[in-house]
This record gives structure tokens, C-alpha cells and sequence, in this order.
């Protein structure tokens, strides 16, 4: 087990629980990918779990490490299990990924505006997801998949680097057999293996069965996919309200305090992750924000 | 299928959305209706290029051939998707393999009548050539974005 020092041991939830890390312990590990792992963890005290909205974020540390920000991306109507898909870029993920089951992280949070999976309901729902981008978009889908008479068509746009980076291939398989979400998955380099599609994420917009007046969209994944995806839609005729994007930036307390996600007059801690398009417009392409 | 029956279908498909009855009518006159089994190669590299495909139901995917290793595939086209554009631009010849992913119908349309009838009606030309721009202008961008390998690296 990772050496935990005694002042982490803080556990007291409410709003200590924002400031101080409450101890999770690591039940189960699912390596997704070559670099992607996720980790379904249980609160060291508290039986019912960290409720949180979809879309939401923890500050998860790593004792003796550092600490860093990861989306939620299990079940929000499951909250006695957190779980976190991570991709190992550095440092923190780096530890993260060599944690072995019954080791224990800290957890703040959790932390942020989610998806407006409510304001939404009543129109067809695109979601559109880009590499480790899915994983902040899971629980959107869950939510709308246990409310689904509440929306109209749901389509799950999903583009991955090669068929071997795809993310929750197994739920992907069984969404896609259902009658009442539309699934479509690409790769954008194909293998002798891979019989689906071929192309970026963003060219599965224009043939998308939703209705551009009626829909609300949902993104995730990197930046400049994000920004190709938003012209795509709103080549198909989206309003850019109707449009939701999720931002990531360098984050230290993740409640509003020291600055450092500030994105132009925004925080992404708090007035974030999830933002409407329509508010971030006039930053998303400055280069120096 | 006759000539006149595929009018309806012409007219549905979104590359042709828009476009005055007269100038469907004239590109009827070019198409016939086409199948291609699964794994079926519809052109090959070098080939002359003289048809494009609106495709109806099913998948192509656009291949490029590397000795030792066969084909890569580096693009995917399906129902709605326009398939082709060498028909327009001299020499007339394929950049890529195509090949059928599953079974897929298509109307296909004869590239040199095709010419002969945009030569003769420059408002038809015109209405050909700025959709072709839309394909081309999505698939440079696409293209680009592939070649950023954004997923690659870090978010
Ligand atoms: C709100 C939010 C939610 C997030 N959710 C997830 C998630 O669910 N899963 C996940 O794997 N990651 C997620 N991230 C990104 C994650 O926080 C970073 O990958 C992590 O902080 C990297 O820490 P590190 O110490 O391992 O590497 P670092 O040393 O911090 O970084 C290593 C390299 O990766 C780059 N890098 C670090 N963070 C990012 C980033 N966010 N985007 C692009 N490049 C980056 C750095 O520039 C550096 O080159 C999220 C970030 C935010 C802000
Ligand atoms: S992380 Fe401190 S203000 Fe956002």
C-alpha cells in the first residue's frame, strides 16, 4: 500500500472535504489501453460514496506524489464506487498508474459545473468524444440512457487514435446494440483488424441522424478537436448555445482560490469544467490564454 | 432500375440538396444504379477516373497500398457521402484504391458525360464544382486534423 502520511488522514467531508483529502481505497483496476487505466475506488469511511453530478471532477492525490484533477467517469446514480479513467502523461498519473489494488489515493471534491444533462432534456443529445474525452462524457451517457424517455435521439460520436485506444470497447459494444442510442465510432488510422470507420471524429457530424434545431452537444477531447467539432456542427446548423465543451487547465485547489485555472475571466474549477460554448467563444482560439 | 426512377434518389441525397430540378434532371441522364459485393475493389490506384458514386446504403473505405503490407485503409465513406472527385481534374486519374467494407448500393455517375454536360451548361458546372469544393474543403480539414495526431500526445 502507498505510504500515507497521518495529516492526510482527514476525513470529514462537507466543506473540509474540498480543502483535505478524504482517504479511497483502490478496489479494482482495468487497464483500458496501453496508457489508460481505471480505477474503481470506495471511501475509506463514508458507505455512501461521493455523489456527484455528471461532468464533475476530483482532485485526486497521490501520497508522497502530488496531487491533480481527473473527471468522474463511473455511474452518477452509483455513487458508492468513484471510479476515474486516467491516461499516464507525467508525474502524478505516472504513480497513479503503478497503485496496486487496496492502495489508497486521497480524493477532494468533487468539484465543478457538470453537463446540463437537465436543461436538456426534451432535445436530441449529440455527444461528441475524442480519445481519453470520453471518460468525462460516461456518466452524461448513463444519466441519459437511465432517463432516456426524456430525451430524443441520442447519438455518441467517438473517435479514438487507432482501433487499440478505444476506450470501454466492451459498453460501446453493448450501446451499440441498442435500438435507442446511436453509436458510431472512428479511428483515425485504421488496422487489419478494424472493419469500422475511417476519418476524424469530426466527419461523423454532417451524416448524423440529429435534428441541428433541436439538439444539444456535448464535447469532450482535445482542444483542437473540440474547436473542428463545434464548426462541424454549427456547419450543420447548431446554435452555438446548444453547444457544450469541456475545458481543462493546470489546476492547484480546484474551488476558486489561487488562480491558477483561470481561463480569461473564468475559473475552470469553478465556473467549469463544462462550459457553454457561447461563453468561451471569443477565448477558445487566443493563443495566449 | 431505370433512369427515371433514380430522380427521387438523386434529388434525396444531401451532396445534391438545393439543387434546381432541371439540373437533376440533366445528371439522371449520366446515372445508372450499381451494387458492389463486400470486399469488392470499385477502383484501384492509376485507374482512369471516369465516375463518381453517390452512395446509398453500405461502406467504402479509400485505400492506399503499401508493398509487403497490403492496403491501409485511410478513409471511410458511407450512405450520404460522395465518393470521387478525380473525374474533375485532368488527367482523370484514381489517387486511391476503393474498396466495398460491406455490401453497398450506389448510383454512379459517368464521369465524361458528365463533363459534356457541365461544358454545356456553365450554371450546372458551376453548381457541381462549388459542392465538390464543400467534399473537398471537409476532407482537407479532416486530412489536417488526422495529421495532427491529436490524440497522440496529451490533451
Ligand atoms: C477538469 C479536468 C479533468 C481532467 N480529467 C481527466 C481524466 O478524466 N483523465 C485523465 O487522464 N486526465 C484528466 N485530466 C488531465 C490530468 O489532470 C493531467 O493529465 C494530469 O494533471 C497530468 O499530471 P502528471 O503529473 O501526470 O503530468 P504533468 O507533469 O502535469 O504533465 C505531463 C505532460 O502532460 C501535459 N499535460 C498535463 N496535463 C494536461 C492536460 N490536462 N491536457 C494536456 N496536456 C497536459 C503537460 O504539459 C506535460 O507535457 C483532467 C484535467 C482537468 C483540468
Ligand atoms: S484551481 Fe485554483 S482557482 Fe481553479
Amino acid at each position: 500500500m502507498a505510504g500515507l502520511p497521518e495529516k492526510d488522514l482527514v476525513d470529514t467531508g462537507g466543506i473540509s472535504g474540498m480543502i483535505a483529502p478524504r482517504p479511497f481505497v483502490i478496489r479494482r483496476i482495468e487497464r483500458d489501453t496501453a496508457d489508460t487505466f481505471t480505477l474503481r475506488l470506495k471511501s475509506g469511511s463514508d458507505r455512501n460514496g461521493l455523489h456527484f453530478e455528471p461532468g464533475q471532477f476530483n482532485m485526486l492525490y497521490v501520497f508522497g506524489v502530488g496531487e491533480v484533477p481527473l473527471s468522474i467517469s463511473g455511474d452518477p446514480a452509483k455513487p458508492q464506487f468513484l471510479v476515474h479513467t486516467t491516461r499516464v502523461v507525467g508525474p502524478v498519473t505516472g504513480a497513479l498508474h503503478r497503485l496496486k489494488t487496496g492502495d489508497m489515493v486521497g480524493i477532494r471534491g468533487p468539484f465543478g459545473k457538470g453537463w446540463p444533462v437537465d436543461e436538456a432534456e426534451g432535445n436530441d443529445i449529440v455527444v461528441i468524444a475524442g480519445g481519453i474525452g470520453l471518460a468525462p462524457l460516461r456518466p452524461a451517457l448513463y444519466h441519459l440512457l437511465a432517463h432516456r424517455k426524456k430525451y430524443g435521439r441520442i447519438v455518441l460520436l467517438y473517435g479514438a487514435r487507432t482501433p487499440a485506444d478505444i476506450l470501454y470497447r466492451r459498453e460501446l459494444e453493448k450501446w451499440r446494440a441498442r435500438f435507442d442510442l446511436e453509436v458510431e465510432v472512428t479511428v483515425d488510422r485504421g488496422d487489419e483488424s478494424w472493419w469500422g470507420n475511417v476519418g476524424v471524429v469530426t466527419t461523423l457530424v454532417p451524416r448524423s441522424p440529429f435534428d441541428p434545431l433541436n439538439a444539444v452537444a456535448l464535447i469532450c477531447g482535445p482542444e483542437v478537436m473540440m474547436r473542428f467539432a463545434v464548426m462541424a456542427l454549427r456547419k450543420k446548423g447548431m446554435n452555438i448555445d446548444d453547444i457544450y465543451v469541456s475545458m481543462e487547465r493546470n489546476m492547484k485547489c480546484g474551488v476558486g482560490l489561487c488562480g491558477h485555472c483561470q481561463f480569461g475571466p473564468k475559473f475552470v474549477c469553478k465556473n467549469g469544467p463544462v462550459f457553454s460554448y457561447e461563453t468561451l467563444k471569443n477565448l477558445f482560439n487566443k493563443r495566449e490564454i | 432500375m431505370s433512369m427515371q426512377t433514380l430522380k427521387p434518389y438523386l434529388a434525396e441525397h444531401p451532396f445534391l440538396q438545393g439543387m434546381a430540378e432541371r439540373h437533376i434532371e440533366l445528371l439522371v441522364g449520366c446515372a445508372s444504379n450499381v451494387r458492389f459485393d463486400e470486399g469488392q475493389y470499385i477502383f484501384r490506384e492509376g485507374d482512369e477516373a471516369n465516375e463518381f458514386y453517390f452512395i446509398r446504403h453500405g461502406k467504402l473505405a479509400l485505400e492506399v497500398f503499401r508493398p509487403h503490407k497490403g492496403g491501409i485503409v485511410v478513409q471511410t465513406l458511407k450512405a450520404g457521402d460522395v465518393v470521387g472527385w478525380s473525374w474533375l481534374i485532368p488527367p482523370y486519374f484514381r489517387h486511391f484504391d476503393c474498396r466495398a467494407v460491406e455490401l453497398t448500393r450506389a448510383i454512379v455517375l459517368d464521369g465524361t458525360c458528365m463533363r459534356e454536360k457541365c461544358n454545356e451548361d456553365y450554371q450546372l458546372g458551376y453548381e457541381i464544382m462549388k459542392r465538390f469544393a464543400h467534399v473537398m474543403e471537409d476532407e482537407l480539414l479532416a486530412l489536417r486534423l488526422q495529421l495532427l495526431d491529436i490524440y497522440g500526445g496529451t490533451t
